[in-house]
């Protein structure tokens, strides 16, 4: 196995197939509506990305990803109100030309922090840089008091509760519970068209893919391999000489950049953010995609938001009154029989049996690697 | 909708076709001559590729089915439901009948987006009856500006807003508040006011407008404090204190969901007993569905300022509690918001045979001016605004878990969203 390659010849053919996948078979297959509604998933799948090299790399479970996907989107959210807020759009306000719901909440004047988001440039700017400034000030305090395992999961979910706590208390400055609603145009395009939306997801696709290569290039880079040793035994890799609380703030700051990019995708292509996806169970549902997916691969955590996303669209048109028994059972089913998830399956049942058919020699069983095993 | 008489004939006969099985037979002999299918040719009622065919037309249920406001939505879904029926018994709409697609908003506002994307492209309903809270309904208002469908909304919520594509069946709040306060302040001679609520828009904007009342237009009356809880709140007891030492002739409450169940057994706990009226409890946020969960015992003696009360004594309500006990079960209470759910389908189907079209930008111009004299509430009439004429009551909570109704607004209130003087 060509471990010190950017990519391995199965890993190249992975990318290849899932790139048809988003860019070629959903777009061909399905129609407006559903090509969205992929979109949609796919923006989870950013955070899903993150979580498989913290969790499944690093062994960094975050229970708070919800928290940069949330800030993420907000920040995107900001940028788009305020676009939407003209004077003339607001004409009926005390205020007009401030926020709809500051104006329901008495405020006179836009408060200070929101002026900057006047600005599309800084808007973007602050999508990545506001979860990862939040990250970097969790991962500080964290890491270098050695706080790690399920002390730091039960403290990232803490964090979701209490951003949900203040984005709803706070809701003249937030839009509270309502979240920030009804968003229009980006620089003055229609980003609730058909065609706008159709747009937005292949640009969501080309974001992801970046994403994964990143995430791919990582895991690969000697960094890749700390992570993975400090999973296994973090002592030793301390008394090797490494400061691994600076690996672990890295790799926790870089999902958290992830989780913000796909959380402004989300608001653009939702049309709307609100603290319901901050929460503590939103971040939970993020973890449970890349149990799904299986933790250990990064395209597998793709997969894994696909499927249980897909699952839950369907199962609830089926089944309105029953569908989360029956998506609750998928979990199950998932962590019971195949503990690596999908990823998991598939390198260890699929691929073998594929290359026995196509090589028409015995697999090579020694080295599975739809996931990483080194 | 005719007269009264013929209407409340066709209720009766059309409840017992429900429980015969409907037959398309019973019905069609009661079905009024001029609203036979082929007197309407599809592609003239349905110009812009909505899903009627020659004898059905569907629309989109959307409420939370599964999660925190199932509880909640979970009668506005029956209502519907039951209106649906009773409207096929009778016939359906233009000779068609309704068939329905229940989508499940699961409590989460995203979830409520996606869902009625896809009932509007997807489905091509014609008209949604759905959502419950404010933040659902701002989640899909996009939606449907933008794909031009129709949502009927049943909750009583704080006004601020007015879309072409919106009738809202439940009152907005100065329906729900002005008439009260001026009860309240008539014949029991309150003069100060102690404001507290959930912390959300419909609490907030609602006690904003009680406070402009009593302050502008209350002579000699005043707020004595004003609070605000985070939902889910559960310990009141500083509110309470507060409230001794400021002794409020009234306490208005505007706490929503299970945090209710903690304020009012706090409030009798601490010795306020709302039987004595010392303070008197005014409330616009608890309706029988909510007394099940606080408990009668806990609340007797309250005040309630709503549009609808179970207990209301005219014929109309005596047949829909009927009809909804007999579809749902005989300990079933109907709230508020659940009897402003029933008239969604009614109103619709009123504004389509109006209109002579199922099209929506038809219909909306059909809806201002429709008149229901078979809502349980009483008489309704849609407004220019797209919110509902009705009656402001107030109604005293009873042990048994039941409002007794002490005061009725002589005439229907005007709905004003954007209230002048109130912002």
């Amino acid at each position: 196995m060509q471990s010190s390659a950017f990519m391995s010849r199965k890993e190249i053919i992975g990318f290849a197939i899932l790139a048809a996948l988003i860019f070629l078979v959903l777009p061909a297959v399905l129609d407006n509506f559903r090509l969205n509604l992929f979109g949609k998933y796919l923006t989870y799948a950013f955070v899903a990305v993150g979580l498989a090299l913290c969790w499944g790399a690093g062994g960094i479970l975050s229970l708070g990803q919800g928290v940069f996907f949330g800030l993420g989107g907000y920040c995107m959210a900001m940028f788009l109100k305020l676009e939407a807020s003209t004077p003339e759009n607001t004409a009926i306000q005390s205020t007009p030309g401030i926020p709809d719901f500051m104006d329901w909440n008495q405020l006179t004047e836009l408060p200070w922090w929101w002026e900057p988001f006047y600005s599309l440039p800084l808007a973007l700017l602050a999508v990545v840089a506001v979860p990862v400034m939040f990250a970097f000030v969790i991962g500080v305090a964290m890491f270098t008091r050695r706080v790690g395992g399920v002390y730091f999961a039960i403290i990232t979910q803490a964090f979701a509760a209490i951003m949900t706590i203040l984005i709803i208390g706070q809701q003249g400055y937030t839009g509270g519970v309502n979240g920030i609603t009804d968003l229009r145009t980006l620089m003055g395009w229609d980003i609730r068209t058909d065609e706008a939306k159709t747009i937005l997801y292949f640009v969501n696709g080309a974001l992801l893919f970046a994403v994964l290569l990143i995430a791919q290039y990582v895991r690969k880079s000697k960094l890749g391999r700390l992570l993975i040793a400090m999973r296994d035994q973090e002592d030793r890799v301390r008394f090797s000489g490494y400061n691994v609380a600076n690996f672990k703030i890295f790799i926790f700051c870089l999902g958290a950049a992830f989780a913000g990019i796909g959380g402004a995708m989300f608001t653009l292509q939702v049309g709307f953010m609100s603290p319901t996806l901050v929460g503590i169970v939103p971040s939970i549902e993020m973890v449970i995609f890349c149990a799904v997916g299986g933790r250990l691969s990064i395209l597998g955590a793709v997969y894994g938001a696909l499927l249980v996303n897909w699952a839950k669209t369907s199962l609830s048109e089926s089944f309105p009154e029953l569908w989360l028994l029956g998506l609750g059972g998928l979990f199950i089913a998932v962590v019971m029989f195949f503990p690596n998830g999908l990823a998991g399956v598939w390198s260890e049942k699929i691929e073998p049996r594929l290359l026995a058919l196509f090589s028409k020699k015995k697999p090579d069983t020694s080295a599975p690697d739809g996931a990483p095993a080194e | 909708m005719s007269n009264e008489n013929s209407d409340n004939k066709v209720n009766g006969v059309s409840r017992r076709a429900v429980l015969a099985g409907g037959t398309a037979l019973t019905a069609s002999l009661f079905m009024p001559k001029n609203l036979r299918a082929q007197d309407f040719a599809t592609a003239d009622i349905n110009t812009t590729g909505l899903a009627v065919t020659d004898d059905t037309v569907t629309i989109g249920i959307l409420h939370s089915v599964t999660g925190t406001m199932a509880i909640s939505e979970t009668g506005s879904v029956q209502a519907e439901k039951l209106a649906i029926e009773q409207i096929n018994a009778q016939g359906g709409i233009l000779g068609r009948k309704i068939e329905y697609i229940q989508e499940d908003g699961a409590s989460d506002w995203p979830t409520f987006a996606e869902k009625a994307r896809k009932l509007l492209v997807n489905d091509k309903v014609a008209s949604v009856m759905g959502c419950w809270t404010s933040a659902s309904r701002k989640a899909v208002l996009p939606v449907f500006e933008q794909h031009n469908g129709f949502l009927y909304y049943p909750t009583f919520y704080e006004g601020l807003e007015q879309s072409p594509n919106v009738i809202y069946t439940g009152q907005e709040a100065t329906q729900q508040i002005i008439a009260g306060l001026d009860w309240v302040n008539q014949t029991k001679g309150a003069k100060s006011f102690y404001l507290l609520g959930s912390d959300y828009i419909w609490p907030r904007t609602s006690n904003k407008i009680a406070r402009k009342h009593i302050e502008n237009f209350m002579e000699d009356c005043k707020v004595v404090g004003e609070e605000y809880y985070p939902l889910g709140h559960t310990q009141f007891n500083s509110v309470i204190n507060k409230i001794r030492l400021r002794k409020p002739d009234v306490i208005y409450a505007i706490v929503v969901g299970g945090s209710n169940v903690a304020f009012y057994k706090q409030l009798k706990a601490a010795g306020i007993d709302p039987t004595e009226e010392g303070p008197i409890v005014l409330t616009i946020s608890v309706t029988e569905d909510e007394i099940r969960g606080i408990g009668g015992e806990n609340i007797e003696g309250s005040y309630a300022c709503m549009k609808y009360f179970q207990s209301l004594e005219n014929e109309n309500n005596i047949a829909f509690v009927k009809a909804f006990k007999e579809m749902w079960g005989e300990d079933i209470v109907i709230g508020d918001v659940t009897q402003a759910a029933y008239l969604g389908p009614w109103l619709w189907k009123a504004a389509v045979e109006k209109a002579g079209s199922f099209d929506v930008d038809k219909v909306r111009e059909a809806s201002p001016g429709i008149e229901l004299t078979t809502a349980p509430e009483g008489y309704v009439k849609v407004h220019e605004n797209h919110h509902l004429w009705s009656k402001t009551r107030v109604g005293r909570a009873q042990a048994d878990g039941q409002y007794e109704v002490v005061f009725e607004t002589a005439e229907l209130v005007e709905p004003d969203p954007f209230p002048e003087g109130y912002q």
